[in-house]
C-alpha cells in the first residue's frame, strides 16, 4: 500500500489533525482507517479518534498535550505500523428504502429535474455502493460518496423546517440519510426505516467510516414491517464483510 | 426528588460531557461552564464530575422534597431560599419543603446548581448531559422531578469560595486553528483588533457573531470540529461552536479558543463584547 505525505497540527490544547492530500479517495480513506486502527492497537487510553476524508480529527480528554511529543509518536505509529495486520474491520451494509411519495416527497420532481423516469431514479440509486467518508453533523450523519454524475442536483432553494428522521436525499455530489427530524434542504426521494442512530443500543450507530452502503428498493408493505421489525429489536440489517 | 415548579428559559441536567462518541457524531455536551461545575462540586466534596442543574438566563422555581446540601456557581441570578437571598459558592443545607428560586440576572448568563452526590439522572452512553435525540428530552419541563440522594448532614471542609469572577471579561485566549493559514493580512488585522458581539444566535451548539469580516472563497473537505473551534462562513461570518456543537464541518476553523477561555464566552450573551487575543 501506498504510503502519503501526512502533516501534523496543533488544533487547541488537547486536540491534533492529522491531514493526508486534500482529495477524495478511497486509497487515502483506507490509508486513514490503517492508520487510527494502528493508534488505538497501541493501547493509549483517553483518545478519540474522528476520521473523516482526508482527515483525522485526534482528541485528548486527560490532559493538555505536548505538541512535539505527540507528533513523534504519530509519525512513528504511521510509518511503522503494519500494514496487513492493522486492517480495520468493513462492511456493506444493505439498507431498505421506501421510495413511494409519501416518503420521497420531492421524487417526481427530482426525477424530472435529472431526466430520468421515477422508475429510472430508484435504478440508478439502488445500483451503486457509496463509501462513508465521515459520521457527523447529527449523530449518525453518514458522509456519503460515490454517487452517479446523472443523480447530482442543487439542493432546494427554499431549505424546509422539518424532513422527517430516515428521509433519504440528494444534494450536490452526495445523497444521505437524515438520522433524526431536523430541518434540511435535501431533495427528498424515499425513506429507510432502519434507525442508523439509537444511543439505547449498546452500539448505538452500526456503520463506522469506511463501510459501504447500498440501498435496496422496498415496498410500503415491507417498510412497515422493517420499522416493526427494528422498534421489537429483531430487525438485522443485511451486510457483508468487505475483507473476507 | 427535586421538583420543578417552573423550568425557567432553558434548563438542562450537564456533568462533565459524553466522551466518546464523537466518531458517530455524538457531540461532547456537558456543561458549558466547566470552571464553575467543578468548583460547585468541589465545595459538595462530590466528583467534580457529578451532574448538576445548568439554568440559562432566567432561573427555575424548585422544591426540595429530601433535605441535602447544595451550592450554586456561575451567574449571578439573584437566588432566593424561601425567598432569602442566598450567594454562590456557599455550601447551604436546604431542608424537605424548601423552595429555592431565581430573579434577576445581574452578570454572566449560566448558573449552576449542584446537588450533594450530584442529580441521580440515568447516564445515556456514560454521561447524565441532556442532549436530544441521545437523551429523551433536551432540557427540563414543568413538573418534572429530579432525583437526588437525601443527605441530613454534612461537614464541608470548606463552607465558603472567595472567586474572583470574570463576567467583564473581554479578550478570549486562541490558538491558531488548522485553517489560521487562509487568513489575509487585512482578516487577521481585524480579528485582532476589534471588538465583536454576540448575537442573537447564540445558544449551546454555537454562539455566532454579529460583525462579520471579510469572506473567503476557501474550498475543504469536511474535518472534524471542536468545541471552541471558530469557524468563518464564505460571507465572513464568525461561528463558535461550543458544548453541543456537531463533531466535524465544512468552513475553514482559522482559531481554536481556549478551554479557559470557552468557560469565560459561556457566561457571555446577546449583546456582550469580546475580543480575541492569539496565545501559543
Amino acid at each position: 500500500m501506498k504510503k502519503y505525505p501526512i502533516t501534523i497540527k496543533p488544533f487547541g490544547e488537547r486536540a491534533i489533525l492529522v491531514e493526508w492530500p486534500n482529495q477524495v479517495e478511497e486509497s487515502i480513506l483506507q490509508d486513514i482507517l490503517g492508520f487510527t486502527t494502528a493508534f488505538e492497537e497501541l493501547g493509549i487510553s483517553g483518545w478519540e479518534l474522528v476520521p473523516a476524508y482526508n482527515s483525522v480529527t485526534m482528541i485528548y480528554n486527560l490532559a493538555t498535550l505536548d505538541f512535539d511529543q505527540i507528533k513523534q509518536t504519530v509519525l512513528d505509529c504511521y510509518s511503522k505500523r503494519n500494514e496487513v495486520e492493522s486492517q480495520k474491520e468493513r462492511f456493506l451494509w444493505k439498507l431498505p428504502v421506501c421510495y413511494d411519495k409519501e416518503f420521497g416527497i420531492d421524487i417526481e420532481e427530482t426525477a424530472q429535474k435529472l431526466e430520468l423516469s421515477v422508475e429510472q431514479l430508484i435504478q440508478e440509486h439502488t445500483s451503486f455502493e457509496y463509501t462513508v467518508f465521515g459520521i457527523g453533523f447529527l449523530p449518525g450523519f453518514m458522509y456519503l460518496g460515490g454517487l452517479p454524475k446523472t443523480l447530482e442536483l442543487p439542493r432546494r432553494d427554499e431549505p424546509r423546517l422539518h424532513v422527517a428522521k430516515g428521509s433519504v436525499g440528494l444534494a450536490g455530489k452526495q445523497t444521505g440519510i437524515y438520522p433524526q427530524d431536523s430541518p434540511g434542504g435535501w431533495n427528498i426521494i424515499g425513506n429507510c426505516p432502519v434507525s442508523i442512530f439509537d444511543a439505547s443500543k449498546e452500539e448505538p450507530c452500526f456503520v463506522s467510516v469506511g463501510d459501504k452502503i447500498s440501498f435496496q428498493a422496498i415496498s410500503r408493505a415491507e417498510y412497515d414491517l422493517h420499522k416493526i421489525e427494528g422498534e421489537v429489536g429483531i430487525y438485522k440489517v443485511e451486510k457483508i464483510d468487505l475483507n473476507a | 426528588m427535586l421538583k420543578v415548579l417552573k423550568s425557567g428559559f432553558f434548563t438542562t441536567i450537564q456533568d462533565l460531557g459524553r466522551l466518546g462518541h464523537r466518531s458517530i457524531g455524538v457531540p461532547i455536551s456537558g456543561a458549558m461552564d466547566h470552571s464553575a461545575v467543578k468548583k460547585a462540586n468541589l465545595m459538595l466534596e462530590n466528583n467534580a464530575g457529578d451532574a448538576v442543574l445548568e439554568i440559562t438566563m432566567t432561573g427555575p422555581t424548585l422544591q426540595f422534597e429530601l433535605s441535602t446540601f447544595i451550592c450554586l456557581s456561575g451567574a449571578l441570578m439573584s437566588p432566593t431560599l424561601n425567598n432569602k437571598p442566598i450567594d454562590n459558592y456557599k455550601v447551604i443545607p436546604v431542608k424537605k419543603g424548601d423552595i429555592l428560586s431565581y430573579g434577576r440576572l445581574e452578570a454572566g448568563f449560566r448558573n449552576y446548581l449542584a446537588i450533594k452526590d450530584g442529580f441521580q439522572t440515568p447516564k445515556m452512553l456514560g454521561s447524565a448531559s441532556q442532549y436530544f435525540p441521545v437523551t429523551a428530552r433536551k432540557c427540563i419541563k414543568d413538573g418534572l422531578e429530579i432525583e437526588y440522594k437525601g443527605t441530613e448532614s454534612f461537614e464541608p471542609i470548606l463552607t465558603e469560595l472567595k472567586t474572583e469572577e470574570q463576567f467583564a471579561l473581554e479578550s478570549m485566549n486562541v490558538y491558531k486553528g488548522p485553517e489560521y493559514g487562509i487568513l489575509s493580512d487585512s482578516q487577521l488585522k481585524k480579528l485582532f483588533s476589534q471588538p465583536f458581539t454576540v448575537s442573537k444566535e447564540n445558544n449551546r451548539m454555537a454562539y455566532q457573531l454579529s460583525e462579520k469580516i471579510e469572506g473567503h472563497s476557501h474550498s475543504m473537505l469536511t474535518s472534524g470540529t471542536l468545541p471552541g473551534t471558530i469557524q468563518i462562513t464564505p460571507a465572513g461570518k464568525l461561528i463558535i461552536l461550543m458544548k453541543d456543537g456537531q463533531t466535524t464541518g465544512g468552513y475553514p476553523r482559522i482559531l481554536q479558543m481556549s478551554e479557559a477561555s470557552i468557560c469565560n464566552l459561556a457566561q457571555k450573551k446577546f449583546g456582550d463584547i469580546l475580543s480575541f487575543k492569539l496565545i501559543n
